[in-house]
């Protein structure tokens, strides 16, 4: 599970940072073809860092979409400076990603 | 043999503590309450304040309630956290996000709707709630 995709680009002043996820965040309330439940699967803790400094801490339930898509904002970051995410899910997987922000 | 098993557990202790931390951060009965109020009052939300300074970006219909982008903007000073909510989604809560070090109050995500509902903001500044919703008209049910 380490398909996420992130893009961090500095526009003006403050950095925008995207990320998609790879997830299927199921809601545990999804039947599958045999009406069989399929169980819960989702994404509940992710956190940003800017340059290992956190800057965003989410808790998500199992309302976020399938491939999570984010989209913050940092302000005082440079071109150089790395953003990383790292998600947890309920199965305790886990991924991690970093970037380096780039002028839009 | 005792100091490689003790080095084994304290290999196991490492690995697992994030773990066992991450599960004490995650607010389990309020992302499992059935009721808007439910989820609100474990998140510790009180005296919410109607507010004009969040901006919510969603549509007015969504074609397909499985995909519905919500973009949220706060301009009350100080704010340190936004949590949406899905007024008639069988769990109400959706996220809590929480900004730190020069993070801005602002964030776009895709979220699940069940069916036509009030997206419900609640932003966090200091000790102070402030809220702000706006209805999506839900076509197709995404919640499934």
């Amino acid at each position: 599970m380490d398909n996420m995709k992130m893009r961090a680009q500095l526009k003006g002043d403050v950095v925008e940072v995207k990320v998609l996820m790879s997830h299927p965040m199921e809601t545990g309330r999804r039947k599958d073809d045999f009406d069989r439940l399929i169980p819960a699967h989702f994404v509940q803790l992710l956190t940003a860092t800017l340059n290992g400094k956190t800057v965003l801490e989410a808790q998500w339930g199992t309302g976020i979409s399938k491939n999570p898509y984010l989209t913050f904002r940092l302000k005082g970051a440079k071109v150089g400076d790395i953003v990383a995410v790292t998600w947890h899910d309920n199965h305790g997987e886990t991924a991690t990603q970093d970037i380096a922000v780039t002028q839009a | 043999m005792q100091r490689r098993n003790f080095l084994l557990g304290v290999a196991a202790l490492i690995v697992l503590m994030p773990v066992r931390v991450l599960a004490a951060l995650w607010n389990k009965a309020a992302f499992e309450s059935v009721r808007l109020n439910d989820a609100s009052r474990k998140l510790e939300i009180n005296a919410e304040i109607p507010s004009a300074d969040i901006q919510i970006i969603a549509p007015d219909r969504a074609e397909n309630g499985a995909i519905v982008q919500v973009e949220v903007k706060s301009a009350i000073a100080d704010t340190e956290a936004i949590a949406i909510f899905v007024e008639k989604n069988p769990t109400p809560l959706i996220a809590n996000f929480i900004f730190s070090n020069g993070a801005e109050p602002y964030v776009v995500t895709r979220i699940k709707m069940a069916e036509t509902s009030d997206i419900k903001i609640v932003v966090k500044a200091g000790e102070r709630y402030f809220t702000a919703a706006k209805n999506v008209v839900v076509l197709e049910n995404g919640c499934g």
